[in-house]
């Protein structure tokens, strides 16, 4: 068996209103940065799996990300993984 | 004989109470249930109240459509029981498949507190059979995520299949096509944000709650 640390990022999916990046986007040109544009606000999920290797470990946290971590009718996610001995 | 209406309340409920006063004092016979229950014991008709279950972490009712209860509650919807969703509840219903769409923060980020119009869209649900198509009913909302929303081909289906039940009169949370409530294939699962127990006496400002709730009963 090996560590992994899993890094999950969830957002939402295109097309679907993103209320907290809409305001961000709006406050940051009163601060000076009128160059910022596509403001997106997502979520950052790490957790550790014990697996048997990388692909498993994988499997395990899409399954994970399917059933419970995103919901699927208004965000995707991205998996990192690492391995940690 | 008497309709008895199983509460569902699970930890971070709050308005089961009101829920099961409301269906007491329009003649029903509420029996509160707990989230860890394994049945809905003898409810004629279950209804998920409003609330913050289990804190609404990671999603609203993402955490909650895993309680034991939920199991029950989708074997009783698919044997066709009735079962309604209020605003904590519709988000339970639709993190557990039991409607579709899913229910996001409020377009403007504003926490909505206040009494609004609803027009009824369809009277073939257990939810609305007491009520007039096109009638308006005012009924409070309290929500921050009840902005509902769904890809193209779902909203077309709930379109074609008359399963819009309830529209905003003016949308108040960017709401997509002023979905205030919907309902299932079957028309025995409905959700929908507003409060109808909030409005279930005339002491409360409004009785247009009880229109739905009577259906139920």
């Amino acid at each position: 068996m090996s560590s992994y640390e899993a890094r999950i990022e969830v957002g939402h999916r295109p097309g679907i209103l993103d209320p907290q990046g809409g305001v961000i986007e709006r406050a940051l040109p009163a601060l000076g940065y009128g160059n910022v544009s596509h403001v997106r606000v997502g979520k950052s999920i790490r957790l550790a799996v014990e697996a048997a290797d990388e692909g498993a470990a994988r499997a395990q946290v899409e399954e994970m990300c399917r059933k419970l971590l995103a919901n699927p009718v208004i965000e995707d996610y991205t998996i990192e993984l690492t391995e940690t001995m | 004989m008497t309709t008895k209406v199983g509460v569902v309340t699970f930890p971070g409920t709050n308005c089961e109470q009101d829920v099961a006063w409301a269906v007491k004092v329009l003649g029903g016979e509420p029996q509160v249930l707990w989230h860890a229950d394994p049945t809905v014991g003898t409810a004629d008709a279950v209804v998920l109240a409003g609330g913050f279950a289990h804190g609404d972490y990671l999603r609203t009712g993402a955490i909650a459509r895993f309680s034991p209860v939920m199991d029950a509650v989708a074997e009783f919807a698919r044997a066709g029981g009735p079962v309604v969703g209020i605003c904590n509840g519709f988000q339970i219903l639709c993190e557990a498949g039991l409607l579709a769409g899913a229910l996001q923060k409020n377009a403007g980020l504003k926490f909505r507190c206040q009494t609004v119009e609803l027009r009824v869209e369809t009277t073939s649900t257990v939810l609305t059979r007491n009520a007039a198509a096109g009638q308006i009913l005012r009924i409070p909302i309290n929500h921050f995520e009840g902005n509902f929303v769904c890809d193209e081909p779902t909203l077309k289906g709930l379109q074609e299949n008359d399963q819009v039940v309830l529209r905003y009169v003016e949308n108040p949370n960017g709401s997509l096509d002023d979905i205030a409530g919907i309902c299932n294939d079957g028309r025995n699962v409905v959700g929908l944000m507003p409060h109808p127990e909030r409005a279930a006496e005339a002491i409360l400002g409004s009785a247009d709650g009880a229109v739905l709730l009577r259906s139920l009963l």
